[in-house]
């Protein structure tokens, strides 16, 4: 088995504003199942990154246990990292944004981290509106466990081994929204067309940007009678709308046929062009957003695309409000005020 | 586009650039894995197989494989084949037990060869084993043709010459050596079945009306006869101060071995700009390194005599100018005309083509430039019986052409002596074998080494330079040939797709470390050649596109820089990519019974 990469690339691989090819985006080699949807959300995280011009020094990737959690070796091999506890993803992310909120978060987590050992922090950090980037690669199952069914698989759903699932569903688009989350997409890793305009709308919302990526696992969850198999995702899949991510304002082109055609504008002016394919669906708009998905559930369809975006709320910095400069930035001069200062305050006191 | 028909063996076989590029269609991946693997008889057999003189070739090929190398293509260099080719040669075991073993059952017909060159061998190695009665005739006094005339020892041994042309011999070719054919009316006489005409480009050209040439006669050499006369030690010596015109490999050689005969100050003189020059690279490398010096743009006027005796050259300077379709016009620059002092020149300007010994009245016809009209595909004449190859056919090549054309023309008179038509040739010998060995285990060395090219050593000059049969280069040692061999990117392991298996998972996508892969809906090749993750605009390279899949787009790959790494199967759920050694060998007159051996641990 080959464990490292060719370092030979293309010899005419385009670059991005930094000089950067789409390489120096990339991480190892991948270790996973052969075919796992994980690599392609992986993949799409590398292609939004390139394409955002980011710089790889300025991310910082977290996540938790499980084949997702897995990922970040991945993707982005020159950014920050930390592979943290089970389902404590959300803790070790917002300590890191609250010492440096300059970095760009990418928290990835799985259906088992998030959905089960980890819902207790999933919803906290829904609530704080931190600003990041939740990534879970949802393939209704425990693959790194030889493919248990998890609290995302569909009541009814057949696991490899020909077992029902009895339970119902986690929908864990629909409770993001529910708990406020301001930025709430669905995606397939096998619609990268899809996937990576979202990502990159993602990294540019300010606040907690929740992306649930159904993610077949190929090894564990690809049979028929499986609600997460490729198969399956694709016969049922909706979308919302096809979207286009423009990092800055575009010339304004008539050519879009209105009440089809919408724009919505990101806290830095940045724009998220959607063509939209639902009808009665207004992604401003939470209860809409909530329809939909009931909507599509009903029908037995995944929904898919953008949700809902709020970019009214403050994040969790806003909130608190926080200093200008990143804490970890504070040195001993700007937190000292000295003994002068100390003294004009005391005597303030008198 | 229609989906790519991989059914048609010149698809997978325009893959392996190196291997197309050969005249001969030598299996260059297959033999490097080969050496690799310390197996060096069999490589060297599946060279002779292919090639037929692995070890002259080993030294002295013009390598059209090398430019073609897909190496070239991701980084600088490419693989050294031609050298690693060497390596087989000079570390082979018995390679004769390989041989096709004599003596053959006849089959009643003869065959003769006029020329005992390079193609009139090739001809003999295919058809004698089919039981052909041979009777080769050459005017040297032993055979090898141009390789025993022109190519000097310093560069060719004449053990290894002597050793390959013996394999042919000993099949039980009839010789007749120093034996001039003056008429080609005479052989057919003699009613051999068919006759082969190899007898090269044996005319050097002159420069007859320059003024000078005709007194200064005694001083002034023919490049490729004054090389021959060095050969068989008619010429044991040179003057001190020697001009060598003409900017072929040719020129290069003629320096080189005047520097071995006593040439102190040896210039080599050419019309074109250095870099236009034909000689290969590598040989003006080495005519440099041994103090040659090569002047460019300067265009003989006359040969200066004085006394009876050659004082120098008068030159033109010029340069050279390009037009828009990259003609080339030499003009002069204006400047004095300039004296080289000589004691001797030796004119190395280009060969041609001599038959004043085929009478012209035998219904073989000639064209306008006095070349024998020869079918390009069959090598006949218009005389049914009488076949050419080599240099004899379309004026002067070099050794791996002639190979390739000795073994169409023996296919052809094969068909010819059976009755058969020769339009229709047999199909070449072709075979696709994956490479799975388990989950992601390959056969092959899939991995990529990202080593520059090694450096073949040569011998100190200080020992070459005084004796002209010593050979200059040393050939790779095995560890550096084994280094050598790991630079390939065995682009014989083709990848296989099937598209029915496809789940579109993305992953080979994703994984490509070339990106050579790409998902998308169809369309006409110009356009999707731009829809590709990094337009294909190499178009002597192929895309290789899939039936439609699930999704209604198309797998496309674009072959230009495919590593052949593999990992687009070791990353595939569904084998739906395989790795497959594809394997082509030329259509042969006789087809050795298994083409090429397996590496047996």
């Amino acid at each position: 088995m080959s464990y490292l990469k060719p370092l030979f690339k293309h010899p005419r691989l385009p670059k991005n504003k930094l000089g950067y090819t789409l390489k120096e985006y990339e991480g190892s080699l991948s270790t996973l199942c052969a075919g796992c949807g994980h690599d392609s959300i992986s993949a799409a995280i590398v292609q939004a990154c390139y394409e955002m011009s980011v710089e790889p020094h300025k991310v910082a990737k977290i996540s938790g246990i499980g084949c997702s959690s897995k990922t970040p070796t991945y993707f982005l091999g020159n950014s920050h990292g930390f592979n943290s506890v089970h389902g404590r993803m959300p803790s070790v992310a917002t300590g890191a944004s609250m010492a440096n909120k300059d970095l760009l978060y990418f928290g990835v987590s799985g259906d088992g981290d998030s959905a089960s050992i980890g819902m207790g922090q999933f919803v906290h950090v829904i609530r704080r509106n931190l600003n990041m980037v939740y990534i879970v690669m949802n393939n209704g199952c425990y693959g790194l466990t030889k493919g248990q069914d998890s609290a995302t698989a569909d009541q009814g759903s057949k696991s490899k081994a020909g077992s029902i699932n009895p339970f119902q569903a986690i929908d864990l688009a629909s409770m993001a929204i529910e708990l406020g989350a301001s930025f709430v997409a669905q995606s397939f890793s096998g619609d990268k067309q899809q996937l990576v305009p979202l990502i990159k709308a993602a990294m540019q919302h300010k606040g907690f940007a929740f992306l649930n990526v159904i993610s077949p696992c190929v090894t564990f969850n690809n049979n028929p009678g499986s609600t997460k198999s490729y198969d399956y995702v694709r016969e049922h899949i909706e979308a919302t709308s096809t979207l286009d991510f423009v990092p800055e304002m575009p010339e304004i082109k008539a050519s879009y046929e209105s009440g089809q055609s919408t724009s919505l504008a990101l806290h830095d002016g940045s724009l998220v062009q959607l063509n939209k394919l639902a009808t009665d669906w207004d992604p401003e708009n939470r209860i809409s957003a909530v329809n939909a998905l009931q909507q599509a559930r009903a029908k037995q369809e995944i929904l898919t695309g953008l949700l809902y975006v709020n970019s009214e709320w403050k994040d969790l910095h806003g909130v608190l409000n926080t200093y200008h400069m990143p804490l970890n930035r504070l040195d001993e001069s700007d937190l000292c005020p000295g003994e002068e200062n100390l003294l004009s305050i005391n005597a303030s006191y008198r | 586009m229609k989906p790519t028909n991989t059914q048609n063996p010149e698809y997978y076989h325009k893959v392996v650039d190196c291997q197309y590029a050969c005249p001969a269609h030598t299996p260059v991946p297959e033999y490097i894995r080969l050496i690799a693997a310390e197996k060096y008889t069999e490589a060297y057999m599946v060279n002779w197989e292919s090639n037929v003189f692995p070890g002259i070739l080993g030294r002295t090929c013009d390598r059209p494989c090398e430019p073609a190398c897909r190496r070239v293509r991701v980084e600088e260099e490419p693989v050294a084949i031609c050298r690693l080719k060497r390596v087989a040669a000079d570390n082979k075991g018995d390679v004769k037990q390989y041989m096709p073993q004599g003596p053959f059952t006849p089959n009643g017909k003869k065959v003769c060869l006029i020329g005992g060159g390079p193609a009139s061998l090739t001809v003999a190695r295919d058809l004698a084993p089919l039981g052909y009665e041979i009777h080769l005739y050459d005017e040297q006094i032993a055979g090898g043709g141009m390789m025993r005339s022109q190519i000097p020892s310093f560069r060719l041994p004449e053990e290894v010459l002597n050793e390959e042309v013996n394999y042919i011999l000993d099949m039980g070719i009839q010789t007749q050596f120093l034996t001039y054919v003056d008429s080609l009316k005479s052989i057919l006489s003699k009613n051999y079945d068919a006759v082969f005409v190899g007898t090269g480009a044996p005319k050097g050209r002159d420069l007859p009306k320059l003024p000078g040439r005709k007194e200064g006669d005694k001083f002034i050499h023919i490049g490729i006869e004054w090389l021959a006369g060095v050969a068989f030690e008619h010429n044991k010596s040179i003057g001190k101060r020697v001009i060598v015109l003409g900017g072929g490999n040719t020129a290069m050689d003629c320096c080189r071995t005047s520097r071995r005969l006593g040439g102190k100050e040896v210039k080599v003189v050419v019309r074109s700009p250095f870099e236009d020059m034909k000689a290969s690279p590598w040989e003006k490398e080495d005519a440099l390194h041994e103090d040659i010096q090569i002047i460019d743009n300067h265009v003989p006027l006359s040969f200066e005599v004085l006394n009876g005796k050659l004082i120098g050259m008068k030159f033109q300077k010029v340069k050279a100018l390009y037009d828009e379709n990259g003609k080339r016009s030499l003009l002069p620059t204006g400047e004095s005309d300039v004296l080289i002092e000589a004691d001797e020149v030796l004119i190395a300007i280009g060969q041609e083509n001599s038959f004043p010994w085929i009478e012209r009245d035998l219904g073989l016809e000639f064209d306008q430039w006095n070349m024998p009209v020869v079918d390009k595909l069959t090598f006949q004449s218009t005389h049914p019986k009488v076949f050419f190859g080599g240099d004899a056919a379309f004026g002067p090549e070099n050794v791996i052409t002639a190979v390739a054309h000795g073994h169409q023309a023996a296919v052809s008179i094969h068909l010819f002596c059976e009755g058969k038509n020769l339009r229709e040739r047999p199909s070449p010998y072709t075979n696709l074998v994956s490479q799975k060995m388990g989950i992601h285990e390959w056969s092959y060395d899939s991995g990529i080494a990202i080593d520059q090219r090694f450096v073949v050593p040569q011998a100190e000059k200080a020992i070459t330079l005084k004796d002209r049969k010593k050979e200059v280069e040393l050939g790779f040692d095995v560890q550096t040939a084994f280094k050598e061999t790991q630079r390939c990117l065995n682009c014989d392991v083709q990848t296989v797709f099937t598209a029915d298996r496809c789940i579109e998972c993305d992953a080979c996508m994703d994984v490509c470390p070339t990106s050579c892969i790409t998902f998308t809906a169809n369309a006409e090749e110009p356009e999707l050649r731009q829809k590709l993750l990094v337009p294909a605009e190499n178009h002597t390279q192929d895309l290789l596109v899939s039936e439609g899949l699930k999704t209604g787009r198309v797998m496309v790959k674009d072959e230009d820089v495919c590593l052949h790494c593999g990992l687009c199967a070791e990353r595939c759920p569904t084998s739906a990519w395989d790795m497959q050694k594809f394997l082509y060998s030329v259509t042969k007159a006789y087809q050795m019974p298994e083409p090429l051996p397996q590496i047996s641990k």
